[in-house]
């Protein structure tokens, strides 16, 4: 092989480098994201299992009923009727955009575009 | 080997067709899963419709359904005249209805400023061309936007006749006076219009302008119920309606 030493040493600088994220991360587990839960309910719309996992379809499912089939009631696991609005209904107990949704979605990286036209609510600091 | 070979196609076709039972019944707990309805106290109609009575004179200035509309919407005023976006407007007499004024025109229609919003079509040809279904017709005549599906590309706009919609050109956020929080607002690059207040007539509310109208020029009601004030209006008065040769079927009717 020619020039054996540097392809070598290249190719364990290149092993160091790829794996860095790996090595570097060991034994450091990331906090998971603490959310404020609202004070005023003690119950979501459905069970906090569900909610986690399936918040999003559940919002999909909200915008579909409302805006192109014109229904705006849901009835929640606890037989309470709810108005599907993501404005008026889940931002009215999660009061605080910062402090419930940003958090997981940072954490995981994801950007929902909710945002760009509904309103988040104020947020005294 | 014939006999394993026959029990092996037979377990496959099992197989195949547990594989495709699971999707079905997915779809089934689906279904059932669904818990939505109509809010109980919500305005319905077969047919959603508005008659402006034109014999009744708007005060000078007067701008209240305007502002009663785009305020509730959160309809952005922006400081370019080529940028604005209207679901509810004054035109001149003679662009409402082009070909309907002439030089001897009644006095009170010479140069008046008639209200004019979306027609809400029976025919909406913003509907036929919308390439994501984003604009559509609900089963009570309200021709609905999806904002979450508008990709801007315009060819509603194009298609309207009565130019009842805007795009968007800019982010509408900072040109919004007063935000109302319980309506969201739209992002730049989507077309907006009137909804005949949707949202109003689910909560058991008439549309703003027609709320906020004190001379009671706006008129609102379903067309197909005989007994209903916007028919009893149509059925008295002679009225008309925005270039309705061009077969769209507007719902807006104005009386004269």
């Amino acid at each position: 092989m020619y020039n054996a030493g540097k392809i070598i040493a290249g190719l364990i600088i290149f092993l160091i480098l790829v794996t860095f994220p790996v090595w570097f991360n060991l034994g450091k587990a990331a906090t998971p994201p603490e959310l404020q839960l609202p004070a005023t309910e003690k119950e979501c719309i459905e069970p906090k299992g569900f909610m986690r996992a399936k918040h999003m379809e559940l919002v999909d499912l909200w915008r579909t009923e409302v805006v192109r089939n014109g229904k705006r009631i849901y009835v929640g696991a606890s037989g309470r009727m709810y108005d599907m609005s993501l404005q008026n209904t889940c931002m009215s107990c999660h009061s605080s955009k910062s402090k419930f949704c940003d958090k997981c979605h940072n954490y995981v990286a994801v950007a929902p575009n909710c945002w760009n036209c509904h309103i988040e609510p104020k947020e005294g600091r | 080997m014939d006999g394993s070979r026959r029990s092996f196609l037979k377990i496959a076709g099992l197989s195949i067709l547990g594989a495709g039972a699971r999707p079905i019944s997915d779809a089934l707990a689906a279904e059932e899963g669904r818990k939505v309805s109509l809010p109980s106290r919500a305005l319905t109609a077969k047919r959603w419709a508005m008659v402006v009575d034109l014999r009744k004179k708007c005060p000078d200035d007067c701008r209240d359904c305007i502002e009663a509309c785009h305020g509730v919407h959160n309809v952005p005023a922006f400081d370019n005249p080529k940028d604005e976006v209207k679901w509810i407007w004054n035109e001149p007499f003679r662009h409402a209805f082009p070909g309907q004024e002439h030089e001897y025109i009644e006095e009170r229609y010479k140069g008046r400023p008639v209200v004019v919003l979306c027609n809400h079509c029976d025919n909406p040809p913003c509907v036929r061309v919308c390439p994501t279904k984003a604009t559509f017709r609900r089963e009570d005549g309200i021709v609905m936007m999806d904002y979450h599906r508008c990709i801007g590309c315009r060819f509603c706009m194009a298609g309207c006749p009565f130019g009842a919609r805007s795009l968007n050109w800019r982010d509408p956020r900072p040109f919004i006076k007063t935000q109302n929080k319980e309506y969201p607002t739209r992002m730049r690059g989507v077309v907006e219009k009137c909804t005949f207040c949707e949202e109003r007539l689910a909560k058991g509310l008439r549309p703003a302008c027609v709320e906020a109208c004190k001379e009671r020029i706006l008129v609102f009601g379903d067309i197909e119920d005989p007994r209903s004030e916007v028919r009893e209006l149509l059925h008295k008065h002679h009225s008309i309606r925005r270039k309705p040769q061009l077969g769209t079927m507007p719902q807006v009717y104005y009386i004269v």
